[in-house]
């Protein structure tokens, strides 16, 4: 009796699990290649790509997960079956070269904001550039602005 | 050379590297008359363990590059079976190399034609890729030095294994 009732209680949760797990040809085909094509499985059309939509269904029938069957697809038609590069070995370049280069852009224009702004504050405390002016040019100069009442 | 001109000169060659990566990578040229036939090692298709074109060497060798859902494969299939009844033995052997087409289907196809020959599996397409093919079928007669020595872009027919193969075979070195 105990243990019809564990059953019971368990079964529901083990359901719920089964069909959270539970993929489709659809979400299935919008993440693979055609190999043939070279487009998604899901843009395709060839005979090739009908076998593959095939092969991908009778997986998800026996009950599959979405991870075992890119898994089969990966050992039937290689890495170039999945649209996205997998996350090891060298195809975790595809990830790491972009957020790499994206650091090094990143520093390289704080050097240069960092480089900019000092030369920016060199020239102020150097004073203006130039030659220096003649007494008379200078008592000219602070005549003019003496007109102006700033 | 300062160190600003040596980042831009080491950036502008990166680039350059992987523009030529890139081309090199995916331009492939068709293998032609008198260059060694590449022999990767391949899973077989029926039964367990690997096979190359390599194991054939001293047999002249006719590749053939097939998938299960190719037309004019279908129709090749018979003529090539026969040929490889009449002709195959020590000096000889059709290779069937199932390229980009699922092992279960391959197995299905071969077993509906009745192939007799050895066949390897080849599902991501490297084999062909190395031969330069654009697609299937394409069939290479490969001589007992691994040179190929004709080839045809396109399906096999029964007059063009009596009239163009059988002949290279009966001057067989």
């Amino acid at each position: 009796m105990i243990a019809i009732a564990v059953v019971a209680a368990l079964l529901p949760s083990s359901l719920a699990v089964a069909a959270a797990a539970q993929t489709s040809l659809s979400e299935i085909s919008s993440e693979v290649m055609c190999p043939v094509c070279g487009t998604l499985l899901e843009l395709a059309e060839s005979p090739q790509a009908q076998r593959e939509k095939v092969f991908v269904q009778r997986l998800i029938d026996a009950g599959r997960s979405k991870a075992e069957i890119k898994d089969a697809l990966v050992a039937e038609y290689g890495d170039e079956v999945l649209a996205l590069p997998q996350g090891s070995g060298f195809s975790l370049s595809a990830y790491l070269v972009p957020i790499i280069g994206f650091a090094i852009a990143l520093v390289a224009l704080c050097f240069g904001v960092i480089k900019w702004r000092r030369s920016g504050e060199r020239s102020d405390r150097d004073g203006p550039a130039g030659p220096e002016l003649s007494p008379e040019d200078s008592r000219r100069l602070d005549a003019d602005l003496g007109r102006y009442d700033l | 050379m300062s160190v600003r001109s040596s980042i831009a000169v080491l950036a502008v060659l990166a680039v350059i590297g992987l523009l030529v990566f890139g081309l090199v990578s995916h331009g492939s040229s068709r293998i032609a008359v008198g260059e060694t036939a590449p022999a990767p090692t391949l899973p077989r298709l029926e039964g367990d363990g690997q096979g190359s074109l390599a194991d054939y060497r001293g047999q002249w060798v006719l590749v053939n590059f097939w998938a299960s859902w190719c037309i004019p494969c279908r129709d090749e299939a018979p003529a090539l079976e026969e040929f490889q009844k009449a002709h195959g033995g020590q000096d000889f052997t059709v290779l069937g190399i199932d390229t980009r087409d699922l092992s279960g289907d391959g197995r299905q196809f071969a077993g509906k034609y009745e192939l007799s020959y050895p066949q390897l599996h080849d599902g991501d397409g490297a084999m062909a890729h190395e031969y330069g093919t654009t697609g299937v079928p394409e069939n290479f007669l490969v001589d007992p030095h691994g040179k190929v020595e004709w080839t045809t872009p396109g399906p096999v027919s029964e007059a063009m294994l009596r009239e163009e193969i059988a002949p290279l075979l009966q001057g067989r070195s």
